[in-house]
């Protein structure tokens, strides 16, 4: 926004979505205040019963609220999410704060997270790097320097995710030598992830499409209309 | 089938992300259940809930695991 590449509006998208964090955090903590200091005699009994099943069944200790960990917010009403097109397993839905996923990179071991920068991000899993199109490549290549000049353009990182290990690609290739991303991003030869600056997942689809992925850039920063 | 003692609550239709929510979202609808009640009310709706409760599951032989089990340790 301060560089003139996203409306005013935006900034009330950033209320919006901390006020939906902020009421789950105030929920989490009242529920954890009532369980860890019980207001009535029948609330004390529960607690305590809880806490005496607790010892022998899993049950009973999924209930032992001492607390929950401060958690990111899966922010899926967001209005920066464009919608998926068609199916996908696990939690990474459109809003979803990314899960981490032991990769490697030129020969190193390193987190999915560390790899990403402050900019909006486009994963590319592919099964295959090396057999590309040439006009695929082009595309990302393109989308990626759009991004470095035009003042109107959004900056935008392309970034494969690949299960192989290949050596020569043009673009910065992650290797997920574990399947851990495939997992947990359910993803395929061919699936695309378009990723926020903050590591909220903004949205996705199981195969590239330019215009699609800058119509969701677009509603990401409230430039659609 | 026997008693299950698996973390098993769940709302139709709705999506959780953590695994802690749907028991928390059980354990907030349990309590207010009571909110302002005496205590001899709320033993009597403790007692109304695990008739209620007692014959939605129907199987004794799960149902007298149960009573044992919540007898133990007292």
């Amino acid at each position: 926004m301060v560089e003139g590449k996203a409306p005013p509006e935006l900034l009330n998208t950033y209320s919006e979505e901390r006020v939906f964090a902020a009421e789950e955090n105030l929920l989490n903590s009242t529920r954890s205040t009532d369980f860890i200091t019980p207001k009535s005699k029948t609330s004390l009994t529960f607690r305590n019963a809880v806490l005496s099943l607790a010892r022998n069944h899993a049950f009973a200790r999924a209930l032992v609220n001492s607390g929950r960990l401060s958690v990111p917010s899966f922010l899926t009403e967001s209005r920066l999410n464009t919608p998926d097109d068609g199916p996908f397993s696990g939690d990474m839905v459109p809003g979803a704060p990314m899960d981490d996923a032991p990769m490697r990179f030129a020969g190193q071991d390193v987190w999915l997270l560390d790899q990403l920068g402050r900019r909006f991000c486009l994963l590319v899993y592919v099964n295959a790097p090396a057999s590309l199109a040439a006009n695929t490549l082009a595309q990302f290549k393109a989308l990626a320097s759009s991004a470095a000049d035009g003042a109107a353009a959004l900056a935008l990182d392309v970034l494969l995710v690949s299960p192989a290990k290949t050596a020569a690609t043009e673009l910065k290739l992650l290797q997920d030598h574990t399947d851990r991303f495939a997992e947990r991003y359910d993803a395929q030869d061919g699936t695309v992830y378009l990723i926020r600056p903050d590591q909220h997942v903004a949205a996705r689809w199981r195969a590239f499409d330019a215009v699609k992925v800058q119509a969701a850039l677009a509603r990401a920063t409230c430039n659609l209309h | 089938m026997p008693l299950n003692l698996q973390a098993n609550f769940f709302e139709p239709g709705k999506r959780y992300f953590r695994a802690f929510t749907p028991g928390d979202d059980f354990y907030e609808a349990l309590i207010d259940t009571h909110r302002d009640l005496s205590d001899e009310q709320s033993a009597m709706v403790n007692a109304k809930l695990v008739l209620l409760l007692a014959n939605h599951v129907g199987d004794i032989s799960v149902l007298r695991e149960a009573m044992h089990i919540a007898r133990k340790d007292i």
